[in-house]
This record gives structure tokens, sequence and C-alpha cells, in this order.
């Protein structure tokens, strides 16, 4: 018997696993969140899978009581296009960290963002490799110094919301690990998107790499550091009487003070729109970092196209309205073939 | 016009030779089609280079297509070609060495120019003392296939390019075959000028073997004593395709392909790409992970899931593929070997990768490998790959090579109604279920997919927990876990049939064979009896397990001989896990062995026993 899918809770999507992050971790706000939002999505808890990498985030499966799938090492967007093409009914999520996903996983990472399968991808960023302790990852910044680099790292890190838009990603997001309204929105925005639904989840590793986002994740400073990006509102920032805007001019963003009372539109400010057709706009918002900008929070982009999952099923139903479906013996018969009388055992 | 003399011959074999840009594939590949439709037994070799377009006329560019058939059983394209057709000065350069002795060579004379000759590494012109040794034909093939089309408005480049067919004319004359097939696909394939000079250089080509004195007499090759039945051509990647195809049929689940393009494994992808009707999905990944990845992905969503690919490939897969081996999903994985080690000869053959296939993985991670010996048998490998990877939860390698995924065989069409069923059953039963509870028989687990209410569950790459599958790092449940997994697949030996042997028994020597050197042995052999010796042989299919009875077989006999298109894999396998004393007989030249070649060792073998 299928589950009453209005009857689900929160207590349905917990597994019997014993969590085993560190204290502190932020995977454990992310796991309460997602199970406090998958009843509210009107699937029937035996269609959700959750597909994983390899890495702290990537344990979040056993912790579904769902069905999961904890894969190999940056693979799990390649383990769920199998999943998706084949069953397109699924809801299948996939979830990744900054390491698994962007390092050695980029290649799949691309490929799945550019495909377009209605898939939830989300990529746990942590800035660092929790689970082999503590070397830097492709999202940390330069200069950092860890036991891989004790004289500090020397690559230019990567931006998830840059690579996914790079990709060209339909719905990218950027929510925050202990945020859970925002989180929870995310997640159930990435759900309704048709398409692959990218979202970069800012997460704090306690152990290796502790307040990475600080800023953002306190209230005190979240006003400052963060821009909430609303669709249809001005991307506007800062605490009420220090009030500032972003302008974009030619791609480049820039910063505005906004007197109080003063429309900010009226001063260049832009609007936000998750809608433009070219991820021009959005890719200069992701060009947004700390110290000097505002990092910006919520759906960078959010436009729709055709998915690989439903095209492919497509071909497959179109080939049986024209064809028929498939006759074994037909296709064994096709082309030329001759027939070998029993009489032609004997010699002419 | 006087009538010429025919005379009847029991065999031939042809080798077509010309620069890659000059259709040589497609001229034997006709030629082929023509003879099966006249009844004999044959057997082909294309040979080409791995450049889609080396430079014209140079050595690298030269490509080969050979032709063996007869009025008797044959299963090699044999040896030594009997007649060479070259269409240029580098096509002959490149196979005047394999010719029989005083066989017939054909070559277009005129191409034989300075510039040709130095092209192809000529410092004089062969042709002269070629006409002591061979049958030379010289034909000015160039200039009397402009000739037959000088009244059509076609360019004389197009025209050039229609050469192949005047050759092909002249053998389709000279072995009295029909020329209506090729005749049908040209028309079907054609239109407008170009087919009309395509059919009209084909028939010129046949006129001018019937007029010129340079061909005295022709040749029939009687029908071949064949089983009764309707046959088809069929190379081993198409077998391999339709076989996928079956499989879908069969287990009436679909299929989801997932493949790299690589060579020589392309075209199992290209063929089964074409039949979507069939509910099959195919996919183009992003790189060899990312294909078995998602194949693994599909079998874990209740599909077939197959990807298809070749030794680089394979090394690829291999993480994947031990993470199927933990997760105890069907999965079947199909590497058709190509020479190498690294990039190698992509195009070349070999039988390099069956140690890789055994224990290429990480840890103690087995997986049943299966072997297809001839073309045909690839269909049938491909139903078996799947039924084994369903009935034992478990990815199964099938290991074909580029030997068997281009040569081409008459295959009987099997009967449809007579196929095995694949059984796939999905686990539904929600009370008590265990991911990792096992069949009492298999040990199989069950295969229970999303979508099933009550069975949701996680898998994955973990040491897992018996029964449960919840993640485990207990010590002696490792150990059992690991056990469980090598005994599941061991068990698999009590299900595949004892080894046959061919021959005696027991007795001096055996000969044991896997995979696409099937042919080869088995003329070997027989050619041994017919020189007075007694010898008999065997051919594995299943490389893991092997199956029950081979210890005991290969200890009935005093020497074991094992060739093989490597360094000796399964020899070392035989030898380990038997202790008896088998030698290997290994090639590594990306061709094929010549018959002549484990004839000659069974003689040695033999005879030094005195």
């Amino acid at each position: 018997m299928a589950t009453a899918v209005a009857e689900l809770t929160r207590k349905d999507f917990t597994s019997d696993q014993d969590v085993r992050w560190c204290p502190g971790c932020g995977d454990y706000s992310v796991l309460a969140n997602v199970q406090r939002v998958m009843p509210e999505l009107g699937v029937p808890r035996e269609n959700f899978v959750f597909v994983s990498g390899i890495g702290c985030s990537s344990r979040f499966p056993y912790y579904m009581n769902t069905y999961g799938f904890h894969t190999i090492h940056g693979r799990a967007p390649a383990f769920a296009t199998g999943i998706k093409a084949s069953r397109p009914e699924l809801s299948v999520w996939v979830v990744t960290g900054d390491g698994d996903g962007l390092s050695i996983g980029g290649n799949h990472l691309l490929h799945a963002i550019r495909r377009n399968l209605d898939l939830q991808i989300l990529l746990f960023n942590n800035r660092v490799y929790g689970l082999t302790k503590g070397q830097y990852s492709p999202t940390s910044r330069m200069g950092m110094k860890t036991k891989s680099t004790p004289d500090g790292a020397i690559d230019h890190p990567i931006d998830p919301i840059a690579f996914a838009l790079g990709a060209g990603a339909t719905f990218v997001a950027r929510t925050v690990d202990v945020d859970a309204p925002h989180l929870q929105e995310m997640l159930r925005r990435a759900h309704a998107h048709p398409g692959t639904a990218f979202v970069e989840i800012l997460q704090n590793c306690p152990v290796y790499n502790d307040d990475e986002w600080l800023e953002v994740e306190d209230r005190k400073t979240r006003a400052t550091a963060a821009l909430t990006l609303a669709d249809g509102q001005s991307l506007v920032f800062g605490e009420k009487g220090a009030r500032r805007g972003i302008r974009i001019v030619d791609g480049l963003p820039s910063i505005v003070a906004l007197p109080d009372g003063v429309d900010p539109v009226s001063l260049g400010v832009a609007v936000h729109n998750e809608r433009h057709q070219t991820p021009a706009y959005a890719f200069a918002l992701a060009t947004l970092h700390r110290p000097e900008f505002p990092l910006p929070i919520g759906v960078f982009r959010a436009v729709e196209t055709s998915t690989y999952d439903a095209l492919l099923s497509a071909q497959v139903s179109d080939a049986i309205a024209r064809r028929g479906t498939g006759d074994l013996r037909a296709l064994l018969h096709s082309g030329d073939t001759w027939t070998v009388e029993s009489g032609a055992l004997e010699p002419d | 016009m006087p009538q010429k003399r025919v005379q009847e011959i029991q065999s031939v074999a042809i080798r077509f030779s010309g620069d890659s840009g000059d259709g040589i594939q497609l001229t034997g590949t006709k030629f082929t089609e023509s003879t099966a439709l006249a009844g004999n037994d044959l057997s082909t070799l294309p040979d080409f280079p791995a450049e889609i377009r080396a430079p014209a006329g140079t050595l690298a560019g030269v490509s080969g297509f050979q032709i063996h058939f007869s009025s008797e059983d044959i299963r090699t394209p044999a040896d030594q070609p009997d007649v060479l057709v070259a269409l240029n000065p580098a096509a002959l350069r490149a196979n005047i060495r394999d010719v029989r002795t005083s066989g017939t060579v054909i070559v277009n004379s005129d191409a034989f120019n300075a510039k040709s000759l130095k092209l192809a590494g000529y410092d004089h012109d062969p042709l002269p003392e070629l006409r002591s040794r061979y049958q030379l034909v010289e034909i000015p093939l160039t200039r009397l296939n402009r000739e037959a089309l000088a009244d059509l408005e076609i360019s004389q480049r197009d025209a050039d390019r229609s050469k192949n067919f005047f050759s092909l004319g002249v053998i389709y004359w000279l072995y009295n075959r029909p020329m209506e097939s090729t005749l049908r696909w040209l028309e079907s394939r054609f239109k407008g000028e170009v087919l009309e000079a395509n059919v009209r250089v084909l028939k010129a080509g046949h006129a001018f073997g019937e007029t010129t004195d340079l061909l005295p007499v022709s040749f029939v090759v009687p029908r071949a004593k064949i089983e009764p039945g309707v046959y088809r051509n069929i190379t081993g990647n198409t077998a391999l395709a339709w076989g996928i195809i079956a499989a879908t049929v069969q287990a009436k689940c679909p299929v989801f392909l997932g493949a790299y393009p690589i060579t020589p494994a392309s075209d199992i992808l290209h063929e089964v790409a074409r039949f979507r009707h069939f509910g099959v999905k195919t996919f183009q990944a992003e790189d060899e992970i990312a294909a078995i990845s998602a194949a693994i992905g599909a079998s874990f969503a209740g599909m077939l899931g197959i990807c298809t690919t070749s030794g680089p490939g394979m090394v690829l897969k291999q993480e994947a593929l031990g993470l199927a081996v933990m997760a105890e999903l069907p999965l079947v994985v199909v590497d058709v070997q190509r020479a190498g080690p690294s990039t190698g000869m992509p195009t070349k053959i070999e039988q390099g990768d069956l140690l890789m296939a055994l224990y290429g993985r990480n840890s103690d991670s087995p997986v049943p490998v299966l072997a297809p010996s001839t073309p045909g048998d690839c269909f049938y490998t491909m139903l078996e790959a799947f039924s084994l990877a369903i009935a034992h939860m478990t990815p199964v390698i099938v290991l074909s090579d580029s030997y068997l995924a281009n040569s081409a065989e008459p295959w009987r069409i099997p009967d449809v109604a007579a196929l095995p069923r694949i059984d796939v059953s999905f686990a539904r039963e929600a009370a008590d279920f265990k991911p990792y509870a096992r069949d009492p028989e298999t040990l199989a687990r069950p295969w229970a997919i999303p979508g099933t209410p009550g069975l949701e569950h996680r898998i994955g790459g973990l040491s897992k927990e018996n029964v449960t599958g919840n993640v485990s790092y207990d010590a002696k449940n490792n150990e059992t876990m690991v056990r469980l997994r090598a005994e599941k697949i061991a068990r698999i030996a009590n299900s595949i049939p004892p080894v046959e042997v061919d021959g005696p028994e027991s007795g001096e020597l055996l000969v044991v064979g896997w995979g696409g050197t099937h042919g080869a042995i088995t003329s070997a052999v027989e050619a041994a009896r017919r020189e007075g010796l007694t010898v008999s042989s065997l051919h594995l299919r299943h490389l893991n397990p092997f199956p029950a009875n081979l210890g005991a077989v290969l200890r009935s006999f005093r020497q074991v001989l094992v060739p093989e298109l490597n360094l000796g894999q399964l020899v070392r396998l035989l030898r380990a896990e038997f202790l008896v004393p088998a030698e290997g007989l290994s090639k590594v030249q990306g061709q094929p062995f010549q018959v002549a070649e484990i004839q000659a060792r069974i003689g040695s073998m033999l005879r030094g026993k005195g």
C-alpha cells in the first residue's frame, strides 16, 4: 500500500540509523530541514531517492527513510542521471559537497546540469575536506593553511554558483545551513522547478573550517554581509540607516549608498529578476563575494527548458508510436537473409 | 567470344586492399553478402587503420578486408589470402608478404606511377619482380573506370571514387558470384548519377573479367553443407547489440545502456540506439565512469543496466564496478578488448584484459566473466550474461574482442520462441523486508526498486551488516560479507554447463582456449588430426567461475596448451587454480592467430614427447 501522502510527517523520513556527524556540524540542520520539507512535497515516500557520493555530506542518504544510494566519490550526479532517466516519476535528490561535487566530480556535475535532468542537487559547501581530515578544497580561499597546504593554498577557488551557471543551470540558489525558513523555502523551490535545481548550502565545518560562513549565519552581521535575493525586489542590503544597493552596469556590479527614503531604482539599483533568459545577470551576481560585496542568498536564476529525462522518454514513446512495439523476430530477420533447405545437406 | 574455362575449387581467401578512402570495407561487405547468398560457409576479417583519413597513398592509410569462403566448414578468415586486390602501391606493399606463394595479385596498374610508388616507400616499380612469383593481373583500373563513365555528368574525382566497385565487378566474375544483392543495395542507397555510375562500373568490371585475356579461368566454390535454417551475416558487435535487445524482450524489462564512444565498442551503442521502439534507453555519457555509474543507477531503479567499452575504458569503470559488487546489483559490462597497453592499437586484436576483468578492482570483489567464441555466439553470451546478473544479483563482465567485433560469419537465426526466458522478479513484500537477506540456494539478495512502498532502504559502498545492509564496521561481519559475496559467485559454477572436450576425454594433449581464438584453435586441432596426431580441445566460455569439471578434465591430459593473444593470462589462472603444467602460446601483434602457428605448436608438443 502506498503511504497516504497527506499523512506523512518528518518522522516518516527519519531512518533508524544513528546520525554520525561531528557535534555542531551544519549537516544536522540541513538534514532536519530536508526531513521537515519532504512531507509537504506531495510525493509518496517510496518515490524519493537520495543519491550521494563520498564525503561527510554524502552520508546523508543513510539518515533518510527513503530509497538511498551512497555511491562513489564524485559520481553521484551520474548515478542519479541513470535513475532519473530510467524512471522519470521518481523524485531524485543528489547530496554532494565542495570536494565531491566540484573536484573529483566536477565533470559529472557539469554534465548533469547541462542535460537539465529533473534533479535536485544539494551541494554542501564548507570549503574544506572533512572526511579525509582537513585538506583544502576547490572552494577554499587562496592562502588557506591546511595539512596539505602548510604554506597556504595557491589555487584560485571556484564559486559553485558560477560553476552551475556556466554549465547552463536553469535553477540556481544559495542558502545557509542554519537559516531554517530560507533553507526550507529553497528546498521547496528546488523541488517545484522542472529541470536540474542546483542549491549551494553554505555549511559550517566546526572541526576543520569553523565559522567560515559566520558573517552570513549570524543574525547580527547577516544584514550587512548577505544580500537576500527576492524576485522583483531591488538588490538592497545593510542595516536600516546604512542601506546600500547593488548597481550592475555592463555586467559589472558596484555598491551605491541609499539615503533613507530614496527609491533604490532611482539610483540605478538593479531589480532582481530570476527569469532572464541569458545567465549574464545571474553570473554578475555570482561574482559578488566577501569582503568587497555582500554574499547573495536566494534564487539566482529560475528559467524553464526541456529536460533530458522527459525528452528521452518521449523518444522511446514516439518510436513505439511510429514503428509499433519492437518485434525481435522481425529484427533478427531484417536485411539480407537466405534459407538453407534440408536438401542442401546433400552434396550437389 | 569463346567461353572461358570454369574451374571448381573448395575454398578461397581474398583480401581487398586500398586506401582508407577507397571504400574497401564496403567492397568487402558487399562481396560477403553475395557470397553468403551463394551458400558458402565464410569468415571475414576487416583490418583498418585507426586514423579516419590517413594521408592518401601511404602505408598508414591502407585498409584491408579479408574473406575466406568455402564449400566446407571454415572457422577463420584464413592465414594467407589466395588473392590480393591492391588498388595502390601502398596496399600492395602492406599486404604482399601475406599472400600465398604463387597466389593471384590483382593491381590497379594505373596507380603505379612515380608519385604513388614514392608515397608507398618503393624506390622502384615492384611489379616486374612480382610477375615471376605470383599470378599478377595488371588492370588499368582507373582508366577503364573513367571510360565506363565518360558520358556521365560526374566529376573525375567522383568517377575515381567508384573504382572499388569496378574491382568488385571483376571479382564477382572471377568467382561466379551473383551481383543482385549488391545492385539492390546500390538502388536502396543512391539515386541519379551516383547510382548510375556505381551500377555501371560494377557491370563494367564484370564484363571486363569476361572478356580480358588476363583472366583465362573463372572459379566456382560450390554451396557448403550447412545446417538447414534461415541465415544472415552477423558481426560480433551486431550480435552483442541484438543480444541486448533480445534480453530486454526475454526479460520483459527495459534496458538502459550507458556508453562513452570508444573503438571498437562504439558500434554496439550505435546499433542499440536504433531500437528505441523496444523500450531501450541509450545514454552517451560524459565519460566512461559516468557511463557505468548511470547504468548502475538504472539497475538500482529496476532497469537492465549495461555498459559497453574497451580496455582503456574498462580501467576507468573498475571503481564503479566494485560498488556494483558491494551493492549486489545486476549489471552487464562489455569489454571489447583491443591491443594495448594504454591506448595501444585501438583497431587491432588482443585478449589482454582477462586478468583485469577478474582482478582489476580493489580488494576481493569477484564477478562472473564470460567470453563469446564466435561472432554469432556474442548474441547468446549476452543473453546468458543478463540471466546470470539477474539471477545472482551481480555485475557480469563479457569479454569480447575486436576480432569478434568486426569479423562476420553466417549465423543461423534462432527461433525466438526457443530463446531462454530471463526471470525478473522485484521484491514486493514489505513485511520483514531485509535488503541483504539471501536466497538460500544462490545467495542472491532481493532486487527492491524505488517506487515500492515499504521497501525504502539504503545501499552503498560502505561495508554492510549481514542481512540488514546497514553500515557496519564490525570486523567479523566484514569477513562474513566478503566470503558470502565470493561464495555467491563461486556457486554459479553449479548452474553453468560442464566443459565439453572435443576429441578424446583424456590423453597426451589438450588445447584450451577462450574467446575469439575459437576458430583458429579448432581449425588447428582439426589440421593436426589430419596429420594423424591425437589431440583434444576445449573452449572456455566461463572464465569465472570456471565450470565445475574443468580441473578433472585438465588433469586427464599429460600436456595442456593454452594459446592466447596476450602474454599468458588464462594459462596463469589454470596453473594457479588447478596446479597443472599448462603451457602458453602467446601472440601480441594485434593480429589473430594463424592456424598454422597453433598447429605447429601442437605438432612440436606431441612429437617432442615422441
